[in-house]
């Protein structure tokens, strides 16, 4: 499988100003590639999401996209932490360690990550004190 | 439902038309939010646009708007957007309203005129 398509985004911690941009490009490329509009609303979402995850819970991270040569979609998030205690419970719906600001702005429900996985066709998530890598793989068919 | 009917029928006034073709489209489901996480979850299968209706008036309702494919926002209680965020949305093209209702008296008259919730 090659990779057709390589883009990387890096997003700061608490840039509320630019929360989603990130996203909002990614979606708008792939709709540029012609990509199902179903498919592209549950990567937006999955993307939104993920990016939004990054700029409340880490210190910042990176979004890196891939489309691959048989039409796999791939966006990996990757922080430096402080990583995730108990994936277990922050997979949990309602659960949540959000910041006032970040419920202030419409986020913190505790809906995320299930959210995430529940869009995406392979959701893969591993955290450590050093740092969290979520793997998101979506299929066009 | 047309948009221009929704408008009229909680008495909104416009906060910024950037795509005036759309006030003569059909919507058929609209949703009430001012959980932007709650909008991600839910509105995502929705095969037609859906109109959002918040009292969150900020970048992320529009943010969260555009990965949705949403086109029209209303705003309950007379909020409106910084001119910061009125940029952001002409560039997404929406169509933005600001009615004096609250969002619950805004939801009822809308469903009373037939519009309906994402699901029953």
């Amino acid at each position: 499988m090659n990779s057709v398509i390589h883009e990387e985004y890096s997003v700061a911690q608490y840039d509320f100003a630019n929360a989603g941009k990130a996203s909002s490009s990614i979606k708008e490329h792939l709709k540029q590639l012609g990509v199902d509009p179903q498919v592209l609303r549950r990567i937006a979402v999955a993307c939104y999401e993920s990016e939004i995850n990054l700029i409340i819970h880490a210190y910042g991270g990176d979004i890196i996209l891939d489309v691959f040569d048989d039409g796999t979609i791939q966006l990996i998030f990757k922080d430096e932490g402080p990583g995730i205690e108990d994936i277990e419970k922050a997979m949990t719906p309602g659960f949540s360690t959000a910041s006032e600001k970040a419920r202030s702005m419409g986020f913190g429900a505790g809906m995320g990550l299930p959210n995430i996985k529940r869009v995406s066709d392979e959701f893969d998530i591993q955290s450590s004190s050093e740092g969290t890598t979520l793997t998101l793989r979506f299929k066009e068919s | 439902m047309l948009a221009k009917d929704i408008v009229e029928a909680i008495n909104a006034t416009p906060l910024a038309i950037w795509n005036e073709h759309l006030l003569n489209k059909d919507y058929s489901s609209a949703f009430a939010s001012d959980l932007m996480s709650d909008a991600l979850a839910l509105i995502q299968n929705s095969p037609d646009s859906v109109v959002l209706i918040t009292g969150l008036c900020n970048a992320q309702v529009l943010r969260t708007a555009e990965m949705l494919d949403i086109e029209m926002i209303i705003f309950v209680r007379n909020k409106f957007l910084s001119e910061e965020d009125l940029e952001i949305a002409k560039e997404m093209g929406f169509n933005l309203f600001s009615t004096p209702h609250t969002m619950f008296k805004t939801c009822g008259l809308l469903y009373e005129k037939g519009l309906k919730s994402i699901y029953e």
